[in-house]
Formats: structure tokens, C-alpha cells, sequence
């Protein structure tokens, strides 16, 4: 039963893969026959098709197997990628840990005491409107003061974003149990951590995991983001700025090292679903 | 069952109780007032009344899940909080109430693990109370896989693991179907009889209070007040019970006092 799903959802990734470069083909090929409009118009085309704003998808693909010179070793694309997103993959667990714990800190809090709720849910709020790109080089600042690597600063960011998810999500989990529940546990004379245990957590955990999964995806943004804005010596956002600034040269450079990015964000994604399954779908309980 | 009432101990006294929502503010209710009630151990009690008469209001004051605006409640000789802070009685809700992420044994357990008992002490109780329930063969089935009855029947078990003296019911049958509904009703008995467990259960069902009750508490609404108290006795009960002349008797005394109660 599962490995049927499993295989079927391999198979639609695959074939998703395959119409998506259809599809980039087919559009290149058309923009090439018609310099850039569209068929039998005078419109122009939202996006043109020369060989620097569009590679041919082989290209971009034979570019990962490519050797790149980085430093004094040469190595093959994938495997300097690889590197690259270890690093990253290391900040964004960081940040996702570090979020997920002080999301649920402050939802247990806002649970615990309404005012808390009252007063610092508009913060929370608040705190994602700030730009990213602003925030990063004062976190980053900070940290270097003190003397921290970048990798510190670059995991609060990733903090910063990964928090958001949770404590909101976290504080309608908790407080997601019919009444009934709450008066039961009451009736057992169970106290307020007794009940947090053995009833809120556990109810909140349909809510929570969403979370995780946007949480963990967002860790990836911002550790990404966090690179590029104070520019380190490693990691996937220093890769995508290199190949930014030799994007005239080689585009497919940037384009392989976007499909690194985006694989990172569906890596980690898995590992939050594989901890789902892990968690709640193990046993034969069914939830809503 | 204990014939001989004379010498039993009080379940729970109620003297002169009242309920008020949201005191001193415009949208005050007035639930209960002037509840006077006596629950005799051993007793099977059902509340009855129209919706808002404060049936399932009167209960939280025995489960000391809500305070009496005056009045007092006492539960086996003890403040209503006094009993609940010691177990004194198990709750089962019109929603079975079991946690989804629990089997069946361990819901049951649920009330043993919060007590503090030991993993062994607390298999064998959820074994017992499975067995009491009728339900062996599910233990390690989870809530969602059970029908509604089935779910009810576990939420018994639970609410009896650690052997309380009284068992409140709030409408437990209410979203059962017909069919079930009796077949629970039996069950009950026969466990009410096993065990020896004192029941106050809220109904809004006329016949189920007549079958089930060794006396029907009858309220009226605006404000929550007893309107009566009808004494049945049909002696021990079977499905055929339902086709007595004494049931039909004993439904149409219920369904009489609820009728002078709207017209009230």
C-alpha cells in the first residue's frame, strides 16, 4: 500500500519533471521561430528565448555533471553543489530547531497566560513584516561583534523566519480540544502541565506539522538569504552569487545551482513528512 | 443491587443550590434555583427537563466542574471539590471524548496513568474493564476504527477504571442510534448492577429515563428548578421491559410531568 504510493508519487514528480521541460522547450523553440512573439502577432513574448535567458535544459543538466575549478581542486558540479548545501542544510537546521523551540515556548505562554496572548501576538505579527534583507546584516552584525561565526548569525535568521509557523499554528493546536476533553482531564483533577501533556500537545500535533513543513522550507529561504545578504564564504547563497555575477558568461551555471536550492527545500521538506509519519501515522490512528 | 435504602449513605446532597452566568452583566442567566436533591447510594438518577432547564448545569455542580452561585453541594459526605480532588466520581460526555492518538487500552488507562499507577497495575484494570465493556478484542483498536457505541462503551471503561463510587452521564446516548441506544441502555444496567456504582445521567429522552432510572428528576426551565421527582420501579430490566405495561406506566408519569412543565 504505502510503496504503491510511494512509486506513484515518484512517478508523478517524474512526469512533472519531464512536461515542465517540455514545456521550456516548446516555449524556446516557439520564441526562436518568431524572434520572441507571439505566433502571428506583433506582441512581444513576457519572457525571451536566446540561449542567455533560457538555456536549453540539457545544457543546464549536462552543467551539473560539468567539472567546476573551485579553488585548487577541480570537481564535478553536483559534488561542489553538495558541499555547498551541506553547509546551508547545517545553519537551516539550526534556525529550524532553535524556531520550532521558541515557537512552541511562545504558544505554551500565549496558552498559558491570556494577556500574553493579547500582547505579543501582534508582535509576532509585526516581527514578519520587518524585510529580511534589512534584518540580515544587523543580525549578522551582532553576531560578528561578539564573535560568533557567520553561521550563527545565519541561523538566527532562519530562526527569525521559522518561529512564525509554529508559535501561531502551535497556540490554535493547543487550544484546538473540544471543552469536553478539557473538563475530562479536570475531572481527573489533572493538573495544567498534566493536561498540556496528555491532551494539548498531542491534539496539536495536525496543526503543528503543517507548520514544520512551511517552517523547514522558510529555514531554507533564510539561511539562503542570510548568505547572500552578508556574503560568506560557502554555503548555496555564496554559490548563487558567484554564478549571479558570471551569469553573462554561463547561465547555466545559476540554473543549476537554483535547482540545488529548490532540491534542498524538497529535501528537508521530506525529512519533516518522514518525522510526521514517524510520529502520527505509524500506528493505525486515523486523523481528521 | 442493595434492596435495604434505610442505611445507605448519602451519594450527594444538594441544599438550596443556584446557578448564575455572568452575574452583574446584561446577558445574566439565571440556570438553577433552589435546588434541593438528594441521590441515595446505590441509586440510579436521571435528569430530565427541556432544553435550557440546566440538566447538564446541574450535573457540572456535582462534578464540581462549575460553582454554585449560593447554595451548597456535597459529595459523599465532602465539598464537591473535595471529591472530585479525590476521584470520588468517573464523567462520560454526549461525545464519546477519547483521544484519538491513544488506543483503546490506553484511554482507558488514561485516569490510572494520571493517578500514577504502574504499567502492570494498569494493563490489568483496562484488561478487566475491556472485559466489562465487552470489548477484549478491540484493545488495540483506536477510536476512529469503533463505532459510536463501541466509543461510548470505552468511554465507560474508562470513566470506571479506578472503581469510583458515582458515575455522572451526560446525555452518553444522545448521538447513538436508536437500535444502539437501547442495546446500550442495557448494557448499562447490567454494568450499573455489577459494579454497584451510583449513576446520575442527563437525558432529554423520556423513555430512556423511565427504562433506565430508579427515580426521574423532572426540571423546568427559566429558571432551572425541580419540577419532580417520579419514583420508577420495573425491577430488573431486559429489552422485553420495553413491552411491560409498568414501562408504558412509568414513561407516561414522565411524559405527563414534562407536559405540565410547558404548560407551567
Amino acid at each position: 500500500m504505502t510503496k504503491r504510493k510511494a512509486l506513484r508519487t515518484a512517478l508523478t514528480v517524474l512526469v512533472t519533471l519531464i512536461l515542465f521541460v517540455l514545456f521550456w522547450e516548446g516555449y524556446k523553440w516557439m520564441g526562436q521561430q518568431t524572434d520572441d512573439h507571439w505566433p502571428g502577432t506583433g506582441f512581444g513574448l513576457p519572457v525571451s528565448t536566446d540561449d542567455l535567458t533560457m538555456p536549453h535544459s540539457g545544457d543546464i543538466f549536462k552543467e551539473l555533471t560539468d567539472d567546476i575549478r573551485a579553488g585548487r581542486e577541480t570537481l564535478p558540479m553536483t559534488v561542489y553543489l553538495a558541499k555547498k548545501a551541506g553547509f546551508t542544510f547545517l545553519e537551516a537546521a539550526i534556525g529550524f530547531s532553535l524556531g520550532v523551540i521558541v515557537g512552541l515556548v511562545l504558544a505554551i505562554f500565549m496558552l498559558r497566560w491570556r494577556f500574553a496572548e493579547r500582547g505579543f501576538l501582534p508582535w509576532i505579527n509585526v516581527s514578519q513584516t520587518v524585510p529580511l534583507i534589512a534584518l540580515a546584516p544587523i543580525v549578522v552584525t551582532w553576531a560578528r561583534l561578539q564573535g560568533y561565526p557567520d553561521m550563527v548569525g545565519i541561523s538566527l535568521i532562519a530562526t527569525y523566519l521559522t518561529f512564525f509557523p509554529v508559535a501561531v499554528s502551535g497556540l490554535r493546536g493547543l487550544q484546538s480540544p473540544d471543552s469536553s476533553d478539557v473538563e475530562l482531564m479536570h475531572s481527573y483533577a489533572a493538573s495544567w502541565s498534566s493536561t498540556l501533556i496528555k491532551l494539548r500537545l498531542p491534539a496539536a500535533r495536525p496543526f503543528l506539522f503543517p507548520a514544520f513543513k512551511l517552517a523547514a522550507t522558510l529555514s531554507v529561504v533564510g539561511s539562503i538569504v542570510g548568505e547572500i545578504s552578508i556574503g560568506t564564504k560557502t554555503g548555496l547563497g555564496r554559490a548563487i552569487l558567484d554564478f549571479a555575477q558570471r551569469y553573462a558568461v554561463w547561465p547555466e551555471r545559476l540554473y543549476s545551482s537554483v535547482i540545488a536550492a529548490s532540491l534542498l527545500g524538497l529535501f528537508v521538506f521530506g525529512l519533516v513528512n518522514a518525522a510526521e509519519w514517524l510520529v502520527i501515522k505509524r500506528g493505525r490512528e486515523v486523523l481528521k | 443491587m442493595i434492596e435495604n435504602s434505610e442505611n445507605l449513605e448519602e451519594a450527594v446532597s444538594i441544599r438550596a443550590a443556584d446557578k448564575v452566568f455572568n452575574p452583574d452583566s446584561d446577558n445574566e442567566v439565571q440556570a438553577l434555583l433552589g435546588i434541593d436533591l438528594d441521590i441515595k447510594e446505590g441509586d440510579f438518577i436521571s435528569l430530565i427537563g427541556p432544553s435550557g432547564c440546566g440538566k447538564s448545569t446541574l450535573l457540572r455542580l456535582i462534578a464540581d466542574l462549575l460553582v454554585p452561585t449560593a447554595g451548597e453541594v456535597k459529595v459523599f459526605g465532602k465539598t464537591a471539590n473535595q471529591a472530585r480532588l479525590d476521584q470520588d466520581y468517573g464523567m462520560v460526555f454526549q461525545h464519546s471524548g477519547l483521544f484519538d492518538w491513544r488506543d483503546v487500552s490506553a484511554n482507558i488507562e488514561l485516569p490510572l496513568e494520571l493517578k500514577g499507577w504502574s504499567k502492570a497495575d494498569r494493563q490489568a484494570r483496562s484488561r478487566e474493564m475491556l472485559e466489562l465493556v465487552r470489548l477484549e478484542e478491540f484493545k488495540d483498536h483506536y477510536p476512529r476504527q469503533l463505532s459510536g457505541g463501541m466509543q461510548q462503551r470505552v468511554s465507560i471503561a474508562r470513566a470506571l477504571s479506578f472503581e469510583p463510587r458515582l458515575l455522572l452521564m451526560d446525555e452518553p446516548f444522545g448521538a447513538l442510534d436508536e437500535m444502539t441506544r437501547e442495546h446500550m441502555q442495557v448494557e448499562l444496567l447490567r454494568i450499573w448492577r455489577e459494579t454497584g456504582t451510583t449513576v446520575v445521567f442527563v437525558t432529554h429522552s423520556i423513555p430512556e429515563a423511565a427504562f433506565l432510572s430508579s427515580k426521574v428528576v423532572v426540571l423546568s426551565p427559566r429558571p432551572g428548578r425541580i419540577h419532580s421527582e417520579i419514583t420508577v420501579d420495573l425491577g430488573s430490566r431486559s429489552d422485553q421491559t420495553r413491552e411491560d405495561p409498568k414501562f408504558f406506566q412509568a414513561t407516561t408519569e414522565v411524559r405527563e410531568a414534562l407536559r405540565a412543565v410547558e404548560a407551567s
